[in-house]
């Protein structure tokens, strides 16, 4: 196993391809932070009015957890896409290359090859979130300064300085878990066809559509909300509520975690017994 | 002697068609065993369900005597394959390459990697980027990477495929040697004749699926049914007599000749017949290449549908 996973991580971080996702958050990051830079006071402003006649702001408001914040908060349709450029090609990129037939006729199984390449996807997507994050809390440091994080959620959480940095921490893991999900339902799609375009445009489909329903306000799609795993996507922000809903945050990883397996499971079935005509 | 590989009823069926039906196939260990048939006979197929990549419809596959897919890790250990052409991850070293196969093999002997590059001739170039190689190099590296582990079984389809004769001669000499220096068995599939008929001590020939003749290589280019050119004074009654022979097959005529298909053993026969009612033979030539008898017996590939040939080429 550790020989295969092996291989599978050489397959996907020597390729190019697997940067775009890398040089998308390298160029977007910088380019919004230095513009919030640029804009100090007028973000500063927009971001505590209607607040800043109850209360009284000291301190640099604006720094590297809050921009880190805003940007996790803005990116989060556009994160999903980046990854199921790497997860959609896992298996279809393979059968468009030709290369299931030196792979599968090897004495390795089928169901331990999948399984490598689904830990190379789980990392893969690790280490896509955890770069933005990292990237951007850095920078942040960097342009703004650290300090007090403000959350202006459903209600205004405060965060102690000392507290921020393990609180973006959890967020990041969290934020992996439920894109984790995401990547899965690509892996899933990447079993299916043999073009890596298919995966790509089925999830962003499958995310895109669950939003819409999710954000009508039927009673209807309401009552469906609970079912869509999108529902729970933003499952990071729970780490920067005061105190930790840790009920919540279990629901929500509970039912992200469930779809994972579950969509991991279809691969599978589908994967071990499917014909490699490619 | 025993028995490598052994297919019973094997058969494909792809929606309605049946891309292979009813194939028994038998490859005793030490042979270099030609698959042979024409483009979209089945052949890819069949070696696919060999190396486990489709699942058969019908039938079985035994490999050592055990049954696939059952055994399928067992059995795949001691089998190198190389299918449908050299695909490889191109952004990687040929050594990377070939580090990834041998990770699917459960690792190989140290020097192994360098054993089977240096058999291609690639030693030189093995750092360098499989997309900077030539259609000939990947060639020559997808039947390195089935070497890798010294399998006691190799089945390559079309090995020589768009490689020009230097490489086609290198490809068929590195097969002997494997056979007769290394004492693999060789299973290789070709739609060329003459491509068997020197490399394979055993064949098989393959057909709109199914299975036209089975044997020693030596054996079918004896025993085969021959096609015969007769030049006669009276053609118009040597058609006739010729025609009305139960065993003649394919009695044509044109002008003063008449060509027909015959059992080896008739030729004499066929010919006192002739002489013996007085019709003047002025030539009784047997064509005895395998060559015609094998587009012959094919022949019926090109008779069916376009719609249906199209799909038979994609499958190819």
């Amino acid at each position: 196993m550790p020989t295969l996973f092996r291989g599978e991580v050489v397959k996907t971080y020597f390729r190019w391809r697997s940067y775009i996702a890398f040089i998308a958050i390298a160029v977007v990051v910088p380019l919004v932070l230095i513009a919030m830079k640029l804009n100090t006071e007028a973000m500063a402003r927009n971001v505590t009015r209607g607040l800043s006649q109850d209360f009284l702001f000291v301190g640099n408001i604006l720094n590297g957890y809050f921009v880190t914040y805003l940007l996790m908060n803005a990116l989060w349709i556009h994160v999903p896409f980046l990854l199921t450029l790497g997860a959609g090609d896992q298996l279809a990129g393979e059968a468009t290359a030709g290369t299931f037939r030196i792979l599968l006729t090897r004495p390795a199984s089928r169901s331990r090859i999948l399984a490598a390449k689904y830990l190379t996807t789980l990392l893969y997507t690790f280490t896509v979130v955890a770069f933005l994050v990292i990237l951007s809390v850095g920078l942040g440091l960097l342009l703004f300064g650290g300090g007090v994080l403000l959350v202006p959620a459903k209600v205004l959480t405060i965060i102690p300085a000392g507290e921020a940095p393990w609180r973006m921490l959890l967020a990041c893991l969290l934020a992996t878990w439920g894109m984790w999900t995401v990547a899965s339902l690509a892996f899933f799609f990447s079993s299916l066809v043999d073009n890596a375009l298919g995966p790509i445009l089925g999830t962003m489909a499958v995310i895109i559509v669950f939003y819409v329903i999710a954000g009508i306000p039927v009673d209807l799609f309401r009552a469906v909300r609970p079912y869509l795993f999108t529902t729970y996507l933003d499952i990071w922000q729970k780490a920067l509520e005061s105190p930790i809903p840790w009920g919540e945050a279990l629901t929500s990883g509970a039912v992200l975690g469930a779809t994972s397996v579950g969509l991991y499971a279809l691969t599978w079935y589908v994967f071990v017994r499917k014909d490699i005509l490619s | 002697m025993d028995t490598v590989l052994q297919t019973r009823n094997l058969g494909k069926r792809f929606g309605r068609r049946w891309a292979v039906s009813g194939l028994d196939l038998l490859v005793r260990r030490g042979d270099v065993f030609g698959f042979l048939g024409p483009n979209g006979a089945g052949k890819s197929t069949t070696i696919r369900m060999l190396l486990s990549l489709i699942r058969p419809t019908t039938g079985a596959v035994e490999l050592f005597g055990k049954p696939l897919p059952g055994n399928r890790s067992e059995i795949l250990r001691r089998v190198g394959g190389l299918v449908e052409g050299a695909d490889f991850y191109l952004y990687l070293s040929a050594r990377r390459n070939l580090e990834i196969v041998a990770g699917l093999s459960g690792g190989v002997p140290r020097g192994e990697i360098d054993r089977v590059l240096d058999l291609a001739g690639l030693a030189g170039r093995s750092e360098d980027r499989v997309k900077t190689y030539s259609h000939g190099m990947k060639q020559r590296l997808g039947i390195a990477q089935a070497l890798l582990g010294a399998p006691e079984f190799i089945v390559l389809d079309e090995p020589t495929t768009g490689l020009d004769p230097q490489g086609i001669k290198e490809v068929r000499d590195l097969i002997g040697r494997l056979s007769r220096e290394e004492g693999m068995t060789v299973f290789l599939s070709s739609h060329l004749l003459h491509e068997i008929e020197q490399t394979a001590s055993s064949m098989a020939i393959i057909n709109r699926g199914t299975l036209v003749m089975q044997g020693r290589v030596s054996d079918i280019l004896n025993q085969a049914e021959v096609g015969v050119r007769i030049e006669a004074e009276q053609p118009e009654r040597a058609a006739e007599v010729v025609a009305a022979l139960p065993y003649a097959r394919a009695v044509m005529r044109e002008n003063s000749v008449v060509s027909a298909t015959l059992p080896r053993e008739r030729l004499a026969e066929v010919n006192r017949l002739l002489v013996g009612l007085e019709i003047g033979v002025r030539a009784f030539v047997p064509k005895r290449s395998l060559e015609d008898y094998f587009l012959e017996i094919t022949e019926g590939a090109s008779d069916v549908a376009p719609r249906s040939r199209q799909r038979w080429r994609k499958e190819s």
